[in-house]
């Protein structure tokens, strides 16, 4: 990958090594979810049989992958591959329950069950943003008064009606804020924390490329 | 007069000057449609030779004994204490390695760190806990855990179950560990490697369950998250100095005075970049920099 960084890889191997590199990630990730699949069904399925200690949350996790991916693999019109089969057995009209397009039972999951769940947990960020917000801006000492003075302003700004408050005071208040605050000492100090991260992240590359570093590995 | 400084300095620019002669030779004869090096990112590869000669120049130093100040890292300095706390209460530490998958460095770094985190919790016999995201940093993380255990002579006291796979799914993993961290009131929280929007969620609710909690991350938009809700945080090369300084072994720490002399000359560019720049003067400085 480093040297291909240099090179101009299409002169060399004919095609972007990239896109080389990326078709056998396929073809393994292929195989991999078989793998992946026969394991997670193989260890679960043994525990439910066992009764071992929460075995209705891994039965659930068996039903869970079959519920997902069974209706999607199946053919979703007589055209399909093996859809003259299954359609002899069950009306045509349910074909729009298989595959993975719209109103499809794969759809329905993903849109009603999955998607919701992700969304509450990110959604509580907001209370969670609240409450450590609070601790932070508490104005203890001079260091904790400026950060909270900036915050306010910052928020100001980002808001409509915070800004239309700012512009009271002078029509340029809310460049300023964006000027000085947000592109000045903001990106300094990112852009600090930036090249010091990309530094400590190309050293330790080295020393793992050169052996020095092996502790990831269990060594050392 | 002490001239090791001088002598570095000559022998990372003489490395440079010799290893960058290569591509400049074979880019010298090739024509425009033919051409195979990428001239437009040369500075990039004498950047790449300089760093690599300072961290390597630093690295035999270090191995030749020669002594290093490396700087305090309150957040590195708390981590046995924080297993301390854990051993005094009966309670668990709990380590993650952050959320992206092996192939991320931040996630290597969180795993070389379990490593020495892993040791002090075996000579302290404590309980551990490390829930991944990944199949490839589940059997990295046991394999790290187990060496750990066996190096302070602890086999025995290693425990497979540990480490243990969680959930692929970033807010399905987040809302396990929060149960967790509710249910068993961890005494110690270690967050270390790549995290996103699930970072304020583990550390509010950490803090929520009592826990002296460490965070370190290279991430910029997540770092205020940790700061605001951990106790300790390391900001960005903190968290890949952090297995080098808790190694205390010279060698480590010799590529941390490699880095520090490349962030010399990065300080020195841009203080020529911004007087060139208010001069009116820094075209030719700024194409440099821009690399393609």
């Amino acid at each position: 990958m480093v040297i291909s960084f240099f090179f101009d890889n299409e002169q060399i191997f004919g095609q972007k090594a990239e896109e080389f590199v990326l078709q056998w990630v396929t073809i393994v990730g292929g195989f991999a979810l078989v793998l992946g699949v026969f394991s997670i069904v193989r260890v679960n399925a043994r525990a439910v049989a066992m009764k071992s200690r929460d075995w209705p949350f891994k039965l659930m996790t068996v039903v869970s992958v079959f519920a997902m991916a069974v209706p999607a693999m199946l053919p979703v019109s007589k055209s399909s591959n093996g859809g003259k089969v299954l359609f002899s057995i069950i009306p045509e009209s349910w074909g729009s329950l298989f595959g993975t397009g719209p109103n499809s039972i794969y759809d329905w999951l993903f849109n009603y069950l999955d998607s919701p769940m992700m969304e509450t947990m990110f959604a509580m960020l907001a209370f969670f943003i609240a409450s450590a917000a609070y601790r932070a801006f508490r104005a203890r000492s001079a260091d904790a008064t400026l950060l909270l003075l900036t915050a306010l302003l910052v928020m100001l700004w980002r808001v409509p009606m915070g800004e239309a408050f700012l512009r009271l005071f002078g029509d340029s208040v809310p460049d300023y804020i964006n000027t000085f605050i947000m592109n000045g000492f903001n990106v300094a100090v990112q852009r600090g924390i930036i090249i010091g991260a990309a530094l400590g992240a190309a050293s330790m590359s080295l020393r793992i490329m050169l052996g020095i570093e092996r502790t990831y590995m269990g060594k050392g | 007069m002490n001239r090791r400084p001088l002598l570095a300095t000559i022998r990372i620019l003489a490395a440079t000057i010799f290893f960058s002669g290569f591509p400049i030779l074979s880019a010298w004869g090739q024509t425009d449609d033919g051409s195979v090096f990428r001239l437009d990112r040369l500075p990039v590869l004498i950047f790449a030779l300089v760093f690599s000669a300072a961290v390597l120049l630093y690295t035999r130093w270090a191995k030749q004994g020669k002594p290093l100040f490396i700087r305090k890292i309150a957040g590195i300095d708390a981590v046995e204490e924080a297993v301390g706390r854990a051993t005094e209460m009966g309670k668990p530490v709990l380590f993650i390695p952050g959320i992206a998958d092996v192939e991320d460095i931040e996630t290597i770094a969180g795993l070389s760190i379990l490593g020495r985190v892993a040791k002090i919790v075996a000579q302290y016999d404590t309980p551990l806990s490390v829930p991944v995201r990944y199949p490839m940093i589940l059997a990295a993380g046991q394999e790290v855990v187990e060496q750990a255990y066996m190096e302070v002579g602890r086999r025995d006291a290693y425990d497979k179950d540990m480490v243990k796979y969680v959930a692929g799914e970033q807010f399905a993993f987040t809302a396990t560990v929060n149960g967790w961290m509710m249910r068993e009131r961890p005494a110690a929280n270690i967050y270390m490697g790549a995290f996103f929007a699930e970072s304020l969620l583990l550390a509010e609710t950490g803090n929520a369950a009592g826990s002296i909690q460490i965070a370190g991350t290279a991430r910029p938009e997540q770092l205020p998250f940790f700061i605001a809700a951990c106790d300790y945080t390391l900001m960005g090369e903190e968290l890949y100095a952090a297995s080098s300084y808790l190694s205390h072994e010279p060698l480590m720490l010799g590529g941390l005075k490699g880095q520090d002399f490349v962030k010399i000359i990065i300080i020195v560019a841009i203080i020529l970049g911004a007087v060139l720049a208010t001069l009116g003067a820094g075209e030719w400085y700024h194409n440099i920099f821009d690399v393609g």
